[in-house]
């Protein structure tokens, strides 16, 4: 005899404001998908950026050094900051989906391997931060 | 089109013969990754973290870097892995949310011509790259190097 069908929700089940009898809808599974998603178009838009920006260096000194000392500000300083939290969260979250369709130890332990990747992603922006924070604002004001 | 009219998880999808791009679409997003993680943590701990952080890259830094073979291969092996990477990611996206047939053909087409110019480009300076170019200023680290060959 043949194992019971688990039972398939309705369409109006499946779209209603409260998820019921679906894998994906709501909660951690739903979150991480939806962060790497977002984190990995801003690092697609910025590598397009980077590419273009580091391409100067065969132009000239001046042109790359100029474009350089754009990203030097603290305004600009913040959002590499939020570029590194993008992608170390992309990274480790990554790693945990390569985990998660390899190893069945780690898909039964999906969710909390997901606030594993948030507890790491903390300690390494907050790493980075600590020091490049105070390389950024060392030199607001003018001194180089 | 509604859920009910879609086939059920388990249903054999009819495929084409030959190569299952998807497949190893899927197979390159979790190769690169691994490999991006490392190239990219070590592009970012040498360049933001050791020495003067942000404030020590300029013409000179980079000139450096480009002058040992190790880091032009680990930025060549960046590029290409990241863009890739980024680009079928995209493709992804834009499948899952373009649905008119024509537009989703039209942007998949752009997104790859887009990638594959910036991997040359990229490629090319890297490659190409010449510390001694002609407008090189006087007070330069370089100028003494770039004198004497």
């Amino acid at each position: 005899m043949s194992a019971p069908a688990r039972v398939t929700p309705s369409v109006a089940q499946t779209t209603s404001r409260t998820p019921r009898g679906t894998l994906y809808r709501g909660n951690e599974g739903m979150w991480s998908w939806v962060l790497h998603r977002i984190t990995g178009v801003a690092i697609f838009f910025f590598l397009l950026v980077h590419i273009l920006d580091t391409a100067l260096i065969r132009v000239a000194p001046d042109a790359y050094d100029a474009v350089m000392s754009s990203y030097k500000n603290p305004i600009m300083g913040l959002g590499e900051t939020v570029l590194v939290a993008a992608i170390v969260y992309h990274a480790y979250n990554g790693l945990r989906i390569i985990a998660v369709d390899l190893w069945s130890w780690a898909t039964r332990h999906q969710r909390q391997l997901w606030w594993a990747v948030l507890i790491l992603w903390a300690v390494t922006v907050g790493g980075f931060a600590a020091r490049h924070l105070p390389i950024v604002f060392s030199s607001f004001g003018g001194a180089h | 089109m509604t859920a009910d009219t879609l086939a059920a998880p388990r249903s054999t999808a009819p495929r084409a013969k030959g190569a299952n791009l998807e497949k190893w679409g899927w197979v390159y997003m979790r190769v690169s990754g691994v490999l991006l993680v490392v190239l990219i943590f070590g592009h970012l701990f040498t360049n933001l973290m050791v020495g003067d952080g942000i404030h020590g890259i300029n013409f000179g830094f980079v000139a450096g870097k480009l002058a040992d073979p190790l880091w032009q291969w680990w930025d060549v092996a960046m590029l290409w892995l990241a863009l890739i990477h980024g680009a079928n990611g995209m493709r992804t996206i834009i499948n899952d949310y373009v649905t008119n047939a024509k537009v989703r053909t039209t942007l998949v087409w752009a997104l790859w011509i887009v990638a594959g110019l910036l991997i040359l480009l990229g490629t090319l300076v890297v490659f190409t790259f010449d510390p001694c170019i002609p407008n090189l200023s006087p007070d330069s680290v370089l100028s003494e190097i770039c004198k004497a060959s």
